[in-house]
């Protein structure tokens, strides 16, 4: 149960790098009021972020494209977004992706 | 406070779908955690004071290999940077609030809650920081009890690396969730496919160019913008031109 100095300071300087941009928009920006522009901007944000996110997380296997049927994780992501779409439960979503891929690949 | 007021509790509620998430992923993640040798209160400073899925995977696979210090500070850093979007997006709900409760909100900012609560704002703005707050330490008490779990099992699971990537898919599977969810509450959904699928090629097109954290950067950035021209193109009265 012991805390290796090093790992604390790795721990505490990653947090640092961390903290500072989940805060500091949400305190300096809250008292500016934006344009109309920005904020249709960042209302697309969150799509952008999110489909980056999984595209790489299931496309990209070992540095190389892998966008194939062969890829037991594109057919998985394939079904969970059905069920996303048909559902809109994110708990059933989740199931779902993480049973089929289990049943393929694990 | 009225009664009508966003409570701490419902906040709480509207992160189940997070908590269960988090819960597969922070199995997944104190597993590899403790393989990787930290010991069990290291995993619960990692996951209580970095609080961040991807970062906490990089750090411990760097910490496996002895990279030094500053550059897996740099890897963290451009792995968060995203957070910068995510906040921002979030800070107009939170005008009125003081600013050491905008900070503590933010502490707390992933992926996930982000999207739980820019969708719920999208229709009926928060009242108050309880709602988030509640939704914020719901994920987190199970993020950190996950984490700590999936320490206790590692001995059970690293002979297993097929159990650890099954728990890890909660990840890529929430995502998925969490698009379609985002997705269906654009008020312009065409345009909101567009830039999905922009994002997606881009972020895969650059991953497997120059491998890293700027990938998803760039493809966000990328699609914002795409989203906010078509928005624009699309919406422009044709006097103008």
């Amino acid at each position: 149960m012991d805390v290796r100095p090093e790992i604390l300071a790795l721990i505490l300087a990653c947090a640092a790098v961390t903290a500072v941009p989940r805060v500091l928009p949400l305190v300096l920006l809250a008292k500016v009021r934006l344009p109309g522009w920005i904020l249709s901007w960042l209302a697309y944000v969150p799509v952008a972020v999110l489909s980056a996110l999984l595209a790489i997380e299931v496309l990209v296997v070992d540095g190389r494209p892998a966008i194939s049927i062969a890829n037991p994780a594109v057919l998985a992501i394939v079904a969970a977004l059905a069920v996303a779409g048909f559902t809109r439960s994110l708990i059933g979503t989740v199931m779902a992706g993480v049973g089929l891929y289990w049943w393929l690949a694990g | 406070m009225n009664q009508t007021a966003d409570t701490f509790t419902d906040g709480a509620r509207a992160g189940l779908p997070v908590v269960l998430g988090y819960l597969g992923i922070g199995l997944a993640a104190g597993v590899v955690e403790r393989a990787a040798g930290l010991s069990y209160a290291e995993v619960l400073l990692l996951s209580m004071v970095l609080y961040a899925g991807s970062a906490q995977f990089v750090l411990t696979s760097m910490v496996a290999l002895a990279s030094p210090l500053s550059a897996v500070v740099l890897t963290v850093f451009f792995v968060n940077v995203r957070h910068l979007l995510l906040s921002a997006a979030l800070a107009p709900y939170f005008r009125r609030l003081p600013a050491w409760k905008s900070a503590l909100l933010g502490l707390q900012l992933t992926d996930e809650t982000f999207v739980v609560a820019a969708g719920r704002f999208a229709k009926r703005p928060p009242e108050g920081a309880a709602w988030m707050a509640g939704l914020n330490l719901a994920a987190y008490s199970t993020w950190a009890m996950a984490n700590l779990a999936g320490a206790a099992f590692s001995a059970q699971f690293a002979g297993s690396a097929a159990a650890t990537r099954v728990l890890g898919f909660a990840l890529p599977c929430m995502f998925a969730g969490l698009l379609v969810l985002q997705l269906a509450a654009q008020s312009r959904i065409r345009t909101g496919l567009a830039v999905a699928l922009f994002a997606a090629a881009l972020g895969v097109a650059v991953q497997v160019a120059r491998p890293g954290p700027w990938a998803v950067i760039l493809a966000t950035l990328a699609g914002a913008t795409l989203g906010l021209a078509l928005e624009r193109w699309t919406s422009a009265p044709k006097s103008s031109r």
